[in-house]
Formats: structure tokens, sequence, C-alpha cells
């Protein structure tokens, strides 16, 4: 359960930028290859944030999907589930999108 | 709280010093952040001033209603990848192999380094950064084997992170040339995401779990250098199947090495002291 950890850090990380601030809504980058469940972010959200500046800030999350490109045929793809296979075989690729985790924007009262 | 991600906040830790050290068996030492004056967790501090604080500018658009948007576009590991980053500069300028260790519970990774700690001792300078849920008992087992380890709890966190280790790094204060092998909380989920500042990760897979591990399990393996699979002593008594489980691998890590010992009875174990030794850095003077 990291996620608990990552939401805490989300929290931490919106406090320590806008200290004060009323947040009304947290908008969150969740890569598919990130390795973090959007849904246990979201369940984990509105415990952590009680008594925070965030306390029922509405929590948006958009999901980019996994983009990688194959170092043995060179071609670029979207993985298939977290196994990263390219569709000529090969496991042999590097990862261009998908593994952010990021605060994109807050809204603030 | 930990400022990286809130679960350290529990964390303690507890430096055990090498068994064969004298007078400090068992010691508990409370260990103060402002013992060195170049250790990482320092430069960890003044990272806070003018590192990460400012990742860019904060934009703001006003929209019609009362609510304003802030642009923030921050990493959440920000901090934590930060901290590992400096982490590894300053075990390299220092001269220290720092090897994290993963594996589920239960699949060998103390009383691998038990044996390492023997074997090796007087050979190459083997600390230790243990981590745990709670309990000094591994610690201890790898104090008894001769090495001096730093044990960390993480009461409800269930896995280790850069400031933790920074942390143990400075109470351990490894000599140059040596090796720190961080062993994490038993869990082949949660550590895949926090970098430690190590440079190389080896995940254990035993052969009393299950051979297709890299496949369920494809975060953590996908990061993994070494992949060693334990306890081949078993394997007669075991449905294992080490090429079904090899294929696995190569599936998630086309570059990851496998090799097959036993911690247990030191079947194949030299393969593991050779890779280590490959990458221990000769000490400066």
């Amino acid at each position: 359960m990291h996620e608990l950890a990552i939401t805490e850090g989300v929290v931490d990380a919106v406090t320590g930028r806008l200290p004060g601030s009323r947040i009304t809504c947290v908008r969150l980058e969740i890569g598919a290859l990130s390795g973090v469940v959007a849904d246990s972010v979201r369940f984990c959200f509105g415990l952590v944030t009680e008594g925070t500046d965030l306390q029922g800030a509405r929590l948006e999350i958009t999901e980019p999907p996994g983009r990688c490109k194959c170092r043995v045929c060179g071609s670029e793809f979207e993985p298939d589930g977290p196994i990263l296979l390219c569709p000529c075989g090969s496991a042999d690729i590097s990862i261009l999108n998908g593994q952010d985790l990021k605060i994109t924007s807050v809204l603030v009262a | 709280m930990c400022a990286t991600c809130g679960c350290s906040g529990g964390a303690v830790l507890q430096l055990l010093p090498a068994a064969h050290q004298h007078g400090h068996s068992g010691d508990r030492e409370h260990v103060s952040s402002h013992e060195h004056s170049h250790d990482p967790g320092h430069e960890r501090e003044h990272g806070h001033e003018h590192g990460h604080g400012d990742p860019g500018h904060i934009h703001i658009q006003v929209p019609a209603d009362n609510e304003r948007t802030v642009v923030l576009q921050q990493k959440v590991l920000a901090k934590n990848d930060e901290l590992a980053q400096r982490t590894r500069h300053w075990l390299r300028a220092r001269g220290v192999l720092a090897v994290n260790l993963m594996s589920s519970p239960g699949a060998g990774k103390t009383t691998l380094l038990e044996r390492t700690a023997r074997e090796l001792a007087g050979k190459l300078r083997l600390s230790v950064i243990e981590g745990d849920q709670e309990t000094a008992l591994d610690g201890e087992r790898i104090r008894a084997a001769g090495a001096a380890v730093v044990q960390i709890n993480t009461g409800a966190g269930c896995h280790l992170d850069a400031a933790m280790v920074a942390e143990g790094l400075r109470a351990l204060d490894p000599p140059s040339g040596s090796i720190v092998v961080i062993e994490n909380v038993g869990n082949l989920v949660c550590p895949a995401l926090f970098d430690l500042g190590e440079e190389a990760k080896v995940v254990i897979s035993a052969v009393t779990e299950g051979a297709d591990k890299p496949v369920k399990y494809p975060n953590m393996f996908r990061q993994a250098d070494l992949v060693l699979v334990n306890k081949t002593d078993l394997l007669p008594y075991v449905d294992f199947d080490v090429r079904s489980h090899a294929a696995d691998l190569r599936r998630v890590s086309p570059t990851a090495l496998m090799v097959q010992l036993s911690a247990t009875t030191g079947e194949g174990i030299q393969a593991w002291y050779d890779w280590l030794r490959r990458r221990t850095p000769a000490p400066h003077e």
C-alpha cells in the first residue's frame, strides 16, 4: 500500500508549495506505468487530507497510457498491460511515457 | 511525518555495531543528525533550501469564478528522487558500493547477508542497512555474523525511502572501498517505486515461491540488475522450473543477470561474491 505514502506525499507537496491556501481541487497525473493504482490513491485521499488545507478538496486523476520504443525493431508501441513486450516479440524496450506521477495543478479558493 | 512521503513518520533507527567491535554490542545509539559535516543528510537539508523547493515558477491563471488554478507540474516523488541522487553522488565520491536488496518476505535476504558477512570477513568490508516493519531481529542476526548494521523499523511503512537510507548511512559512516547492502522491507511491490541512491538493485526469487514471480511483479523485476534464485538446495522437493523463471525474467528484463544459489548450503554463492567484488570501488587514499 505505497499509495498511502504517495497520497501523503501529494498533501505535503501541495501544502509546502502553497502554505495556508484553501485547496478545493487537486489534479494528478498517474501514468499507466507508474506502479501506482489510481483507485487506491482516491481511497486514501479523503483520509489523508482530513484536517489539512486540502480537506474536502476534489481529486481529479488523469491516467496517460504507456508508450515504449523497441530497441530491436525500433517501433514505438503502447504496451498491453504491465509486461512491456513489443509486437515483434522483443522485451528489450525503453519506456518513453507513462511512468510519471505528478501533481499537475490545484484549484485554490 | 516524513517530508518525502509521509509513511516514514514512525521509522525508528537503531545502530548495531559489528559483533567483533569492542564494548558496544547491542547498544542503542540515538543518532544525531549533526554528527558529520559531509554526510548525505546535510546535503539534503541544503537541498530543501534551493533545490527542489522551486521546481519551476508558479503560474497562476484566474478563472471566472473565485477559484484560481495554480499550475504545479511537480513530481510526487521529487523529494525522494533528489535526495536519492544526492546520496548516490555522496556514495560515489566516497567510493562505497550500495546495493538495494529486495524480495518477498522469507526469500532469504537475511540468510544471504549472514553468510556473506561471515565468508567475506577480512576480504570485503560489508555493512548493512536493515529494513523491517518491526523488531531488530534481523539486524541482530547480521550483527552476530560480523557486519555493522543499522536497523530501521518502518512502522506502518511498507518500504524504505531515500530519507531513511540517508540517515542510515550517516549512522553507519561506511569506509571507502566498502559495500553497504540495503535490505529492504520484504515486499515485491512498494520498494520498486523508491530510489534509495543505490548503485544496483538485486532481487531474490526463492524456489519455494512461484517461478512466475517476474511476470507477476514486473515493476520490481524490470529494474533488477541481478536476480538471485535462492534455496536451490530445495529444488528436488518443489515445483519450480528454473528455465521458465529465466524465460519470464527475460520477458520483463532482457538484461538482468540471473544467478542460482543456496544461501543455506553455500552452493553457487561464489558468483554473488564475484558480482559484488567486481563492483566494489577501490578504497580512496
